[in-house]
């Protein structure tokens, strides 16, 4: 399409599920980096000797802190950070005795960092080819969001300079660290944030690629090959949640954004594409309103209070918020009449990222913005009194807030901040993952990382003697270990790599070796059953090693046949805390016995006497398939099929 | 440790290598090792690292140690950027609000991080403390002194009589009260000294510690320093106290009377406790509730005694089993005057001191009986061995704190040297160190 612009080119629509358009990456300059943080299987947290687990049900304790933003080196303190405290958050945070300690709680310098979890580290480290460090030095790195009860995460460079290939292009891993993960929050009332403190301190090793990614299919790629080798140590979490993706998305013209928290690896494709989509949209919007005549200049810190314009309103949102006393106050954005609703990424309009703002710097539920309106029982006769009083004319948008004075004013400067980085086009910016792959504002960019020394954990020296150790038993390559679980165990390539790429290979040996069930089989339940489970809802993460095992142990001694597996996972999932031996007679799995098997035979041979007559050895697979029906789950196919051979041949005699 | 303050903590080889490249802490540096190469800025080194590695920071923030050996390569590649801190401005003072001064000496809540190496340096001014809690402005017109730079642990009676002094000094200039940045370790020694040394105090004399260095944000200095100063500037009592977190929680700050209070946790906010007492006051924003009608009142017009004067020639004894009695001996040997032995239970050591313990009060030294206990209030006629004690001629302290009995003996031979006018003044309550009824709280 010669003449057009780059972004005319790709921004004609948006991709929809199954109907991408294609893009050509290159073109765009797509960069992408990836932060994969793991949490690591060990006994301990990293800074304490806590359970590395999470509590259900009520905390046993709680407290209330508040979180003070400090000064830089240079005297100075994050606008955002300060702008959060004045607004008066606190964080009450919930522990239980078993997860949490005085460390946790800030109440008592940390512990020195767990040899166990270094180790690990430096496990993945040396598969990833990077050259650990000579003296480790724990970091502070400041996050006052509350989710670290002291103001800081701890973390420490362990390694660096790796490499891995993925799909035979080189990726530089930038460094490889150990850190501890943060509080998790359970909850938000107002200014009053509420975290558990469970996960914090549990250990996470992050790796860093250099942002050579180029495009969104790569990016999954390179995070699955990064979990492969994590995996491989068979010494990291499992389960959702223990696995968490950042990503550094940056397109040419565009800006760096930074995503935090994508779980599902799946994800991370479309993930990288909305991004590119929404950086594309925002530079036409920002060269559109240019063309329009907008201007920064005219984007006013002017609010009107039209409360009155809505005094007999049937919005229900408004008429609460009334009731209580609060106002409506309204900014006026010249020249932004339709871009408002305009669609950045499915879902996700450039109103809808205001709204993001107003929430965060305003603490307001939303906005409302007249190029939604009338909706949400907001009638044309109340937008046009709304337009009249901010004196708008037909290309203005008009943007409007139900709260205190306070917040209102607070919610419409961030809107106003939006509307000028939107004349420039893509603002620097930190995102959080939505479940869909779309993403919401979260705050903006941290300056340089402001890290400083954690004096309360010496330098740990990594000896030459810890590392040849770690050598000595570096776990097995994962293209390696697929070679071999195809000739030892004769899985075809789609299957071993199901079973490489669930990381449940390990177990898939354990099992086999335990068993002696036929890999195949072993190798299917793990994958694809285990899927079909996960598709039909149930929660298959409380599926347990043990139970697996157990099922497997059953099927090997004949207490269980195979047909049934799925069934009795099924069963298990749905019955917490039930055994296997229940849910076998509950679902009426038990495996007849030799007798009982040979009677349900003799019955369908004796009722179709007929059939076997009339069509002799072509009446085996009808008998077959009769006496499936009633046995399946409670005897083995391959017995069945030897019986009724054996029977049939009897009777030709 | 190095003489070379541009190379702070390096020693050895690693000092060596640096000084041929002329490197100095913050340059930007460049190490290579084999085929590893390492760039970033001069961090110095802890005094107790070994003489082998180097730290840097790294671009992206993190600091390395990189092992020095004679094939290692170091290049200087470019002058480091000190980085200049610039106070934020001062906030403007409120001519209508009251004047408390704020005279640090020391400690965590008077100290401040070095980002470059990361150590805590107890070196924060007054000034300081005051800029980086800017909402002290909405309580008090502030003045600052820095009067000493101590860890808690350094601090000697000597000290003591100097923040005596200084005290007098602010309230002579009218101040409505007086703020003591001071570390937590000894804090409670210090106050208990200064509620000997001041008496008939006109305005509160309020210390201050923190458990959390104010350079991490969930610190509880600020929380601390406004309640100190709040109280300072509109406390209806006038007494020296301590504040510091009621509970784990930011929720509120205990005011404890200065003879009274002890550190009785090792690291948590809510460290310091009122023993055998209720806290003065408990502040909770900018609300200061009285928790007791006892107190002395505050009134401008009342005329300060100053009583700064101390003698080490104190010594405090923990009884244990199997204790050396030959340590009482020495101490008596030394010229000691007074000695508090912390007993076991309602006051009690036993009998193999008795000689030692004799042999001190026969030559003419001060034996005072504290219970290590630490709650409750000794009473040295229940069992025998409490009575012949007594008979021995030891000193029961009531509920008297055993530190504040020493700090009180100290001040005690500061002001005679009457055996007879010292057990006098030990066994009169001066600071609300000693009640006649032990309430159950």
């Amino acid at each position: 399409m010669p003449g057009k612009s780059l972004i005319e080119r790709y921004t004609i629509e948006l991709p929809t599920k199954g109907d991408h358009v294609r893009m050509n990456y290159e073109e765009i300059g797509l960069k992408v980096g990836l932060e994969i943080h793991q949490q690591l299987d060990t006994s301990t947290k990293l800074f304490c000797s806590c359970k590395p687990e999470l509590f259900k049900g009520e905390p046993e304790f709680t407290f209330l802190r508040r979180l003070r933003p400090t000064q830089s080196e240079l005297g100075q303190i994050d606008p955002a950070a300060y702008f959060e405290f004045q607004k008066g958050v606190r964080v009450l945070y919930e522990a239980d005795s078993e997860t949490s300690c005085l460390v946790e709680m800030d109440e008592e310098p940390p512990h020195p960092l767990s040899i166990e979890a270094l180790e690990i580290a430096l496990t993945a480290a040396l598969m990833m080819n990077a050259k650990p460090v000579d003296e480790i030095h724990t970091m502070r790195k400041t996050v006052i969001d509350g989710s670290n009860t002291t103001g800081f995460q701890r973390t420490c460079v362990v390694a660096l300079n790796g490499e891995i290939k993925v799909g035979g292009k080189r990726v530089p891993i930038q460094h490889v660290s150990l850190e501890e993960d943060a509080a998790r929050k359970t909850g938000e009332e107002g200014t009053l944030i509420r975290y558990r403190i469970d996960r914090l301190g549990i250990p996470l090793i992050e790796i860093a690629t250099a942002p050579v990614i180029n495009t969104p299919e790569e990016a999954g790629e390179v995070a699955l090959a990064i979990g492969k080798i994590l995996r491989a140590t068979g010494k990291v979490r499992r389960g959702l949640g223990t696995i968490r993706q950042d990503l550094n998305i940056s397109i040419a013209g565009g800006a760096l954004t930074e995503i935090k928290g994508v779980q599902e690896l799946e994800l991370i494709p479309l993930v990288v594409e909305y991004e590119v989509q929404r950086q594309l949209n925002l530079i036409k919007i920002s060269r559109e309103l240019g063309q329009t005549g907008a201007r920064e200049e005219d984007l006013q810190e002017e609010f009107y209070d039209v409360t009155e314009v809505f005094r007999e309103t049937q919005c229900k949102v408004i008429r609460k918020s009334l009731d209580k006393g609060q106002r409506v106050l309204a900014v006026k954005l010249p020249k932004f009449s339709g871009f408002l609703g305009r669609e950045l990424m499915p879902g996700i309009r450039l109103g809808t990222e205001m709204a993001d703002r107003a929430r965060f710097w305003g603490r307001v539920g939303g906005i409302f913005h007249t190029d939604e309106l009338p909706a949400y029982g907001i009638t044309v006769q109340e937008v046009s009194m709304l337009k009249k009083h901010v004196d708008a004319g037909e290309k203005d948008a008009v943007v409007f807030v139900v709260d205190t004075l306070e917040n209102a004013k607070d919610a419409l400067r961030a809107v106003l901040e939006r509307a000028r980085e939107a004349l420039k086009g893509v603002p620097e910016e930190t995102r959080a993952a939505n479940p869909d792959g779309t993403t919401r504002y979260m705050r903006p960019r941290p300056g340089a990382a402001r890290m400083y020394p954690e004096t309360d954990i010496p330098p740990i020296q990594v000896t030459e003697q810890l590392i040849r150790k770690i050598f000595a038993s570096l776990p097995e390559p994962p293209e390696q270990k697929l070679q071999r679980l195809m000739k030892d165990y004769r899985l075809n390539q789609k299957l071993a790599s199901q079973v490489m790429d669930a990381g449940v290979a390990e177990l898939f040996e354990t099992i086999v070796n335990e068993s002696k069930v036929s890999p195949t089989t072993v190798a299917v339940f793990l994958t694809e059953t285990v899927k079909a489970l996960k598709r039909e809802g149930a929660p298959v993460e409380r599926l347990s090693e043990s139970i697996i095992r157990e099922m497997f142990r059953a099927v090997g001694s004949g207490e269980l046949a195979k047909e049934a597996l799925q069934d009795a996972a099924s069963w298990l999932l749905r019955n917490e805390g039930r055994s296997l031996k229940e849910a076998i007679d509950a679902l009426g799995l038990r495996t007849l016995s030799m007798d009982e098997l040979e009677e349900v035979i003799d019955k369908a041979i004796a009722s179709n006497k007929s059939l076997i007559e009339k069509s002799g050895g072509k009446a085996f697979s009808q008998i077959m398939g009769i006496v499936m029906r009633e046995v399946r789950g409670r005897a083995n196919a391959d017995l069945v099929s030897e019986i009724i051979r054996r029977k049939l041949q009897k009777l030709s005699f | 440790m190095s003489e070379n303050e541009e190379l702070s903590g390096y020693r050895g080889l690693a000092f060596e290598a640096l000084k041929k490249i002329e490197a100095e802490i913050g340059d930007l540096i460049c190490i290579t090792k084999g085929t590893q190469t390492y760039e970033g800025i001069l961090i110095p080194r802890s005094e107790y690292g070994d003489e082998a590695h180097i730290v840097i920071k790294l671009r992206s923030g993190y600091n390395i140690g990189v092992q020095i050996t004679p094939e290692t390569r170091i290049e200087k590649i470019g002058k480091g950027e000190k980085p200049a801190f610039v106070a934020p401005p001062l906030p403007e003072q409120k001519p209508a609000l009251p004047k408390v001064a704020i005279i640090s000496t020391g400690g965590t809540i008077a100290s401040r991080v070095d980002y470059r190496t990361g150590a805590v340096r107890p070196a924060l001014s007054a000034s300081d403390l005051y800029s980086v809690v800017p909402e002290l402005s909405n309580i008090a017109r502030i003045d600052t002194q820095i009067l000493f730079s101590l860890y808690s642990e350094n601090i000697t009676p000597a000290h003591w009589s100097e923040m005596a002094k200084a005290v007098a000094a602010q309230i002579a200039n009218g101040v409505d009260g007086v703020v003591i940045a001071h570390g937590t370790d000894t804090m409670g020694y210090s106050a208990a000294a200064l509620s000997f040394a001041l008496q008939n105090l006109p305005v509160p004399v309020v210390f201050v510690g923190s458990q959390r260095s104010s350079d991490r944000p969930s610190s509880d200095a600020a929380s601390n320093l406004m309640a100190a100063v709040l109280a300072a500037a509109q406390a209806p009592f006038a007494e020296v106290a301590v504040a510091m977190h009621e509970t784990t929680s930011d929720i509120s700050i205990a005011i404890h009377r200065g003879t009274r209070v002890r550190k009785c946790h090792t690291s948590r906010r809510d460290a310091f406790k009122s023993i055998n007492a209720q806290p003065i006051a408990r502040v909770e924003g900018d609300k200061i509730l009285m928790l007791t009608e006892n107190y002395q009142k505050r009134d401008s017009s009342k005329k300060l005694l100053l009583k700064p004067s101390f003698s080490e020639k104190v010594a405090m004894i923990k009884f244990y089993p199997g204790i050396n009695p030959a340590v009482i001996d020495w101490y008596v040997d030394e010229g000691c005057r007074a000695i508090v032995l912390e007993g076991t239970g309602l006051g009690h050591v036993g009998r193999r001191c008795f000689e030692s313990i004799r042999r001190a009060v026969d030559k003419g030294v001060l034996v005072a009986m504290a219970s290590q206990c630490v709650w409750g209030r000794v009473n040295m006629n229940v069992y025998d061995t409490g009575r012949d004690l007594q008979a021995l001629g030891v000193i029961p302290l009531a509920d008297m704190m055993a530190e504040t009995a020493v700090v009180k003996l100290m001040w005690i031979f500061g002001q005679t040297s009457s055996l007879e006018e010292a057990k006098r003044l030990l066994e009169m309550n001066i600071a609300g160190e000693i009640a006649d009824r032990t309430l159950y709280n």
